[in-house]
């Protein structure tokens, strides 16, 4: 974008103020997520730079933050080869936690996915009842406020069956707080929206001729779904479920809420950690952290990429 | 009839083939003879029932796992059994006699009887907090005076019970009894609101100091405005911004956008813990230019600029969003046009450009503000005490107070609010146009 060679001195300078402007609100955006990741090399226990640093001097940087992450739990800290890491892998706090968040966002998201996907498909028929009421109560566990989520979500999964009185049934049948299927359920619940967001924005471009020719040419409706359809849609089933994992690996107030000690995440390690003694340690875990949302963002921009050019959709 | 390629046509010639066989009423008919306006309709219902089966398992398990489970705990706000369902003798005697009734000796007998079968039933604890919500400090007089009960007891009851505590007495404990002894009450509402009831029944204010709700419900409208402002001022260059530049450089810049959006927001509340904090980055710059001195520290966070600032930041995504999708289609053309037809940069920009954005406008400030609203991480961890927001409060009385009715009485309230604003947006915006990067 270029001055219109029409501007008036006036409107050149106001030009590039406006560039700088836009360069300040960048380096706004942008400056808060690089700053940590020096930071968390600090040799001090401080949350700031330290001379040695500006200077540049190798003593000035550590891992230590990293180790002590690491060594955080486990039993014997200074054993050395062999012992060291088996003991990290099984006792180690951290490790503990990003085992849970795995798991749980990986199971959370193929629920999210798997009936997401399908409700997405028949939210874009042009026959579908009621769709904008259905659409309307599927968007809402991302927009209703997450503590009011996980208040609602701490009493039924405290005892799911109590409704079922109603129906003289038994009222009593175990608790899904403090269990694994408790949080990826309610995670589950949370990453929905997103997959039906991008799986119905995919669906937008899709040309359901290409359903039909597939049908007239004797296809049946399981062949079409997974010869015509889905090749087409994949991109945008893809990055629903990165958005799905990102929320459920994000996610600490429902966390808070109905998951039990051995439900520990990331996120609740992080806010346990943030609110008691916040140590340079979480910064050695916000990079990871950043690191890893880099390469998930990376991830979902090929796939845009690819998605738009295998529906033709050319950028300009 | 003659368009061979028109299938209408096609079907009523075969129609017109089947009069010759007796049917001659003249409706249209499919090729096995049913009239064509009911196989369409069957036809059209099968396609319906088939896209509802395919939304259905998911409507079935949001349904579950969602909206009963908020129902459920909305219902909290105006039922709370915790005194009826365990001093029924008692609720009894109040729902007999009318408001304002001085207890007699049958309300004491009532009193005594209920406290001594609580107490051996263990619910004592239960009744002393559903009384306590509303007069501050009776739990104890509950839990003591029952295990005294539980020993035994003699008439006249009111010498006995006053003897043991004479709190007992007090106007205001039999005024919170009598509208507990209802199990249906919107007193919780009106807790909400900053309103009490006063012993003869009227509603009255609290006392000023003890007014908490409706100003936080304030604060967390005022504030999310103000974040929602500043979103937009700073918002709209950038997306005008990338907009306008070539598609290659404005894919680079809208990195610089979407990387904050997918980083964790822990990790981003984290780090404006760590540059704002008064040994942070931010003091120390601003102290090594010279702008501050060394004793003149700013505190930028544990208060509402801290909330501000990070919310600011962590929403800002939201509304770039929506203002950049609308902005690129937005042909350029028509400021060129303002500007051949004599308009200055300023009046093409007011009348002709600006007023195209709004859709994108609306939607990001929509949008930021329902956000907003129902904040609570952000506001936890670095609002300090003066920049709590209404969720703040409801968490509080989930895990401190144990209030669960309070907390549901005032998410009520905020979810109202969300979800009126979220009606809006649908009306505006509509649901199907929310994009995510």
């Amino acid at each position: 974008m270029a001055v219109p060679t029409y501007a008036t001195p006036l409107e050149r300078v106001w030009h590039y103020a406006y560039l700088v402007i836009c360069g300040l609100i960048f380096f706004f955006l942008i400056a808060p997520i690089v700053v940590i990741i020096p930071l968390s090399f600090n040799a001090e226990p401080y949350f700031t730079f330290t001379d040695r640093m500006l200077s540049f001097d190798p003593e000035g940087y550590s891992l230590r933050w990293y180790r002590s992450l690491l060594t955080f739990g486990m039993q014997n800290p200074d054993a050395t080869g062999w012992a060291f890491w088996s003991d990290a892998w099984a006792n180690a706090n951290w490790v503990k936690a990003a085992k849970n968040s795995i798991i749980i966002g990986v199971a959370s998201t193929v629920v999210a996915t798997g009936l997401g996907t399908l409700a997405a498909l028949g939210l874009s028929r042009p026959e579908m009842p009621f769709r904008r009421a259905i659409m309307a109560i599927l968007i809402s566990p991302m927009i209703v406020p997450l503590i009011i989520t996980a208040t609602g979500m701490f009493f039924f999964y405290s005892n799911p069956c109590e409704l079922l009185g109603i129906f003289g049934l038994p009222t009593n049948c175990g608790r899904l707080a403090g269990t694994y299927v408790g949080v990826i359920l309610a995670h589950a619940t949370l990453g929905i929206p997103f997959v039906i967001i991008t799986v119905t924005a995919t669906l937008v471009g899709f040309d359901q001729s290409l359903n039909r020719a597939a049908a007239s040419l004797g296809a049946n409706p399981r062949t079409t779904f997974f010869r015509v359809t889905m090749p087409l849609i994949l991109p945008g089933v893809i990055s629903g479920a990165l958005f799905a994992f990102v929320t459920s690996f994000d996610e600490v107030v429902a966390v808070l809420f109905i998951a039990g000690p051995d439900q520990q995440t990331i996120p609740r390690q992080m806010w346990n950690g943030i609110r008691e003694q916040i140590s340079p340690a979480i910064l050695a875990v916000a990079t990871l952290l950043v690191i890893f949302s880099i390469a998930l963002l990376t991830t979902v921009e090929l796939l845009r990429r690819r998605s738009e050019r295998i529906r033709g959709v050319t950028p300009r | 009839m003659a368009n061979a390629l028109d299938p209408h046509a096609a079907i009523a010639t075969t129609a017109g083939g089947l009069t010759d066989g007796g049917l001659t009423d003249g409706a249209l008919r499919t090729a096995d003879g049913r009239p064509l306006v009911r196989a369409l309709a069957r036809s059209q219902s099968l396609a319906r029932r088939r896209a509802f089966l395919l939304v259905l398992p998911l409507l079935a398990f949001i349904l579950i796992t969602f909206v009963v489970p908020i129902g459920q705990m909305l219902q909290r706000s105006f039922y709370n059994d915790g005194f009826s369902a365990h001093m029924p003798q008692l609720s009894q005697w109040f729902a007999g006699n009318p408001r304002g009734a001085e207890p007699d000796e049958a309300a004491w007998a009532a009193l005594a009887a209920d406290l001594q079968a609580s107490a051996e039933a263990r619910t004592i604890g239960i009744v002393g907090t559903r009384i306590n919500y509303d007069v501050p400090g009776t739990r104890s007089l509950f839990t003591a005076t029952g295990r005294q009960v539980r020993r035994g007891i003699e008439p006249p009851y009111q010498a006995a019970l006053l003897e043991i505590d004479e709190d007992w007495g007090d106007p205001a404990l039999w005024s919170a009894m009598r509208e507990a002894s209802s199990p249906l009450t919107g007193n919780f509402y009106l807790a909400a609101l900053d309103r009490t009831r006063a012993d003869d029944g009227s509603i009255q204010q609290v006392e000023e100091r003890q007014q908490v709700y409706v100003m936080l419900f304030m604060r967390t409208f005022w504030l999310s405005l103000v974040i929602t402002v500043i979103t937009f001022v700073l918002g709209f260059p950038v997306a005008h911004l990338l907009a306008t530049l070539p598609m290659r450089k404005s894919n680079l810049l809208m990195i610089l956008v979407l990387l904050p959006f997918w980083t964790s927001l822990l990790v981003r509340t984290t780090s404006w813990m760590v540059l704002l904090q008064q040994q942070g980055v931010i003091n120390d710059i601003l102290t090594w230019l010279g702008v501050i001195g060394p004793d003149g520290r700013l505190q930028m966070i544990y208060n509402q600029t801290g909330t501000i600032i990070a919310m600011t930041h962590i929403l800002l995504p939201f509304m770039i969003l929506p203002l950049y999708s609308v902005m690129r289609t937005i042909n350029p053309s028509y400021v060129r046009a303002a500007r051949s037809l004599g308009a200055t940069s300023w009046t093409a920009f007011r009348r002709v450009y600006f007023p195209q954005t709004l859709p994108g406008l609306g939607a990001g400030a929509l949008l930021v503000f329902i956000l907003a609203v129902g904040y609570y991480i952000t506001p936890a961890l670095v609002g300090g005490s003066s920049g709590q927001l209404i969720s703040n409060m409801i968490a509080m009385h989930m895990t401190d107070t144990l209030n669960w009715s309070m907390a549901a009485a005032l998410a009520a309230l905020l979810l109202g609010a969300v979800l009126l604003l979220y009606w809006v947006y649908d009306r505006m915006v509509g649901i199907d146009n929310l994009k995510l990067g």
